[in-house]
């Protein structure tokens, strides 16, 4: 399905990353945002009630992050596409009904402009210790799906993707930015609406009396129908059948769950997108995402002009996490370099997933200049020497 | 001591009746339709129902005016009132209007 | 006597149009006014003259978090105290839809309190139903934001030394343009005050006091449901109009109940376009 020409402003702009990714949530169709003002993810909302009459969008800025996901979440179920943006105390406050989103399976979108944690922090400053929270903040098994734009170009596009991957899985999915490229202005394209593939939502269609709000397809993605609609149907957070009502008992438990999991589980392959350059005779590979994999591009250009065979595999969707990618890699290579801005979460998954076959190598990154390459530059040298395979994550400074 | 005054038109009037419907199943005897029914139509059983309670059993079915109080006052929606179509049973104003 | 197997199937109540009847018997304790509650608000649904498939009930946590459960419309069962938040979401996008958040006092006042004082302050046309047990019932008994002074909990086994929180006056204070209070005993009452806030543009608020025989009348010694609604009888006062400065409910203390706010102010999508 195209878009809705009315929210896409065709052309080529110089655009921050926040207001493109606003661009990016009109283009894609959003027509609901709701917001609790926090620094470094508020342009966002200011671009988009900047736009929202002419699109015929609604925005409401709640009382807190809480409320706001929540009201999200009520906005979905009315059929509007729905969005919210926060930085990271605010995605703290939203895990609980991030958890709500995923057991009532509600197509959303989480904007999430990482800032220097924990608790207060540097709210100015870029980070990434927002990636395992993410994942696993809200309590009980769930998958979600976690996508890190690295330009402003990428939060457009990405922002598009998210809302596309939403509406397919029915599951909230979160865009992990960071203030660096929130805050970064370049040259952002904008396609014209018949070129921006939109996901359109998957609704029941069918007599009214037969719909079960969690009878799922062969998938596992059940349908959705809309509220006002005549279809009284009742859907709840606690564990449910097909028709949405509680049942207490863990038979039930696994029928609900369990498809949670499964539904984006057994369609990685489809989820998952990852940039690779010079992997093909790399000795080294720099895994990266967001605004790390800027620097982690220019560090393998200088290295290759040194000599050093290093490639670079950009995590384009960090959760799922490419773990058949990292292990058919491991195996062909001497070590990873994985630069973070944090004290090392994805650098886990990736350590995993080398099934000691390669040494990981975790590089602090960001202290000296998101585009700063020198320690990048260090931990690759220092990967490519050594010969034997080490236990465990190897500190690089 | 009878403080009503005799409506002029009493034959005219007719009062309805009432059919009240007991869910058994439902029932959890609370109590609150025996107590609140102004006519003292129901009263608690001795039987049991099928979760153990004692579900009320309608006492003096002539007398259901179809005030569907029992009704709203039911927490279980266990008990609801219809109209009694035979509408022949009329009575005095005293006997009717006394509380 | 009919007997059960004989009458059973063929039973239909009235009110199977608004309540999914295929749930009951529902989860509630002998006794318990929420049932009441729900019984007042399907009649005041088939009642009022709204066209029920534009309707949507939210829920919290908590006994009268399952009612959502019970009412056959889109009905949500959300997370605790967010039903506020989450029945904002469902207006603001789609304002041709009537909301109805029905929660208890714990869920509403308590954790979702900040919602609700802001939801009133923004005028949003939704009904809220606060069924005020007093305590925290599904939990096993708790003070709540509602217990009265001296009041015994299992969270005060001394009995409460918070005061308690007057609804009436947080929801008049904050901006309602509908503020009512009736027990479950003022059942026709309470039912056209239901039928009146469902008509109202904005955020109306009515409040239900309700007997828990299981928790706050066991632990406090007050008998079983059927005591609770004999003590409504014996005290209350209906008083329309009252200052809701002058609604706060002591220990076995009088209730005054009634409608005491009924005003006009524009409401948030009104506003917004």
């Amino acid at each position: 399905m195209k878009t809705d020409p009315k929210g896409v402003l065709v052309g080529s702009h110089y655009l921050s990353g926040n207001h493109a990714c606003a661009e990016g949530a009109l283009s894609a169709g959003c027509r609901f945002l709701s917001v609790y003002p926090i620094m470094p993810a508020l342009e966002v909302s200011e671009r988009f009630l900047a736009r929202a009459k002419e699109v015929g969008a609604t925005f409401i800025q709640m009382e807190d992050e809480i409320s706001t996901l929540a009201a999200v979440l009520g906005a979905s179920w009315t059929g509007k596409k729905s969005m919210t943006v926060t930085s990271g105390p605010g995605l703290s406050l939203m895990m609980e009904n991030l958890g709500l989103g995923v057991m009532l399976e509600t197509p959303c979108v989480i904007v999430d402009i990482q800032s220097v944690g924990p608790g207060l922090g540097l709210p100015n400053r870029p980070s990434q210790g927002d990636m395992m929270q993410a994942r696993w903040g809200s309590h009980g098994d769930y998958e979600i799906i976690a996508l890190a734009p690295s330009s402003p170009q990428e939060m457009f596009d990405f922002t598009i993707k998210a809302f596309n991957l939403s509406e397919h899985y029915r599951v909230p999915v979160a865009v992990m930015s960071d203030e660096y490229v929130a805050h970064l202005k370049e040259k952002v394209v904008i396609p014209p609406a018949n070129k921006i593939e939109i996901e359109p939502r998957r609704y029941y269609e069918g007599p009214k009396d037969s719909y079960l709000p969690f009878k799922r397809d062969e998938d596992l993605v059940p349908r959705m129908v809309d509220i006002g609609e005549g279809y009284k149907f009742h859907v709840t957070g606690l564990t449910h059948d097909d028709r949405g009502y509680p049942i207490m008992n863990e038979e039930c438990q696994e029928y609900n769950v369990h498809p949670l999991v499964w539904k984006i589980r057994n369609y990685v392959d489809n989820i998952i997108e990852v940039q690779e350059v010079h992997v093909e005779d790399a000795e080294v590979i720099i895994i990266s995402y967001g605004a790390t994999s800027r620097a982690a591009l220019k560090a393998m250009e200088q290295a290759r002009n040194s000599g050093i065979k290093v490639g670079s595999l950009k995590l384009d969707t960090v959760w799922p996490f490419p773990e058949k990618r990292v292990a058919e890699l491991a195996k062909k290579v001497k070590a990873f370099a994985v630069p973070e801005m944090n004290f090392g979460q994805i650098v886990l998954e990736v350590e995993r997933c080398s099934y000691g076959n390669a040494n990981v190598f975790f590089v602090h990154h960001g202290e000296k200049g998101v585009e700063n390459t020198d320690n990048i530059l260090s931990a690759v040298k220092q990967a490519a020497q050594q010969n034997s395979v080490k236990d465990g994550i190897i500190e690089c400074e | 001591m009878n403080l009503w005054r005799k409506p002029l038109d009493l034959q005219d009037i007719k009062v309805a009746r009432g059919e009240i419907h007991i869910i058994k199943d439902l029932c959890k005897g609370c109590g609150f339709c025996v107590e609140y029914c102004p006519k003292d139509v129901l009263e608690i059983s001795e039987e049991f129902n099928t979760k153990g309670y004692h579900p009320p059993y309608i006492k003096n079915p002539d007398e259901c005016v179809e005030c569907h109080l029992c009704e709203m006052l039911c927490p279980e929606f266990a008990i609801y009132v219809t109209l009694k179509e035979d509408n022949n049973v009329v009575k005095s104003a005293s006997e009717e209007g006394g509380q | 006597m009919e007997t059960l197997k004989t009458k059973k199937m063929k039973e239909v109540h009235p009110m199977e149009d608004v309540l999914r009847m295929n749930r009951i018997p529902h989860i509630w304790c002998p006794g318990c006014g929420i049932g009441l509650a729900v019984t007042a608000f399907a009649a005041a649904l088939e009642k009022a003259k709204i066209d029920l498939n534009k309707v949507a009930i939210v829920s919290g946590i908590g006994c009268t978090g399952r009612v959502a459960g019970y009412i056959k419309l889109d009905s949500f069962h959300t997370t605790h105290g967010r039903a506020i938040a989450f029945a904002t979401g469902i207006k603001v996008a789609n304002p041709d839809l009537k909301v109805v958040v029905f929660s208890g006092d714990g869920d509403l006042i308590s954790i979702g309190g900040n919602h609700f004082i802001h939801a009133a302050r923004r005028n949003i046309d939704m009904l809220v139903v606060c069924v005020n047990n007093f305590i925290y019932a599904m939990t096993g008994g708790q003070v709540a934001p509602t217990t009265p002074l001296a009041a015994y909990a299992t969270t005060c086994p001394f009995g409460s030394v918070e005061p308690p929180i007057n609804i009436p006056y947080l929801a008049d204070s904050s901006g309602a343009v509908y503020v009512a209070r009736w027990t479950t005993l003022h059942i026709r009452r309470l039912t056209n005050s239901f039928i009146e806030a469902l008509d109202k543009k904005g955020f109306s608020v009515v409040e239900v006091i309700s007997p828990c025989p299981q928790y706050y009348s066991r632990i406090n010694r007050l008998g079983d449901g059927l005591d609770m609604m004999k003590f409504y009888h014996d005290n209350t006062e209906i008083r329309h109009g009252e200052d809701t400065k002058n609604l706060d409910i002591g220990f076995q203390g009088k209730i005054i109940m009634g409608k005491f706010i009924d005003r006009e102010r524009p409401s948030y999508t009104e506003r917004f376009d």
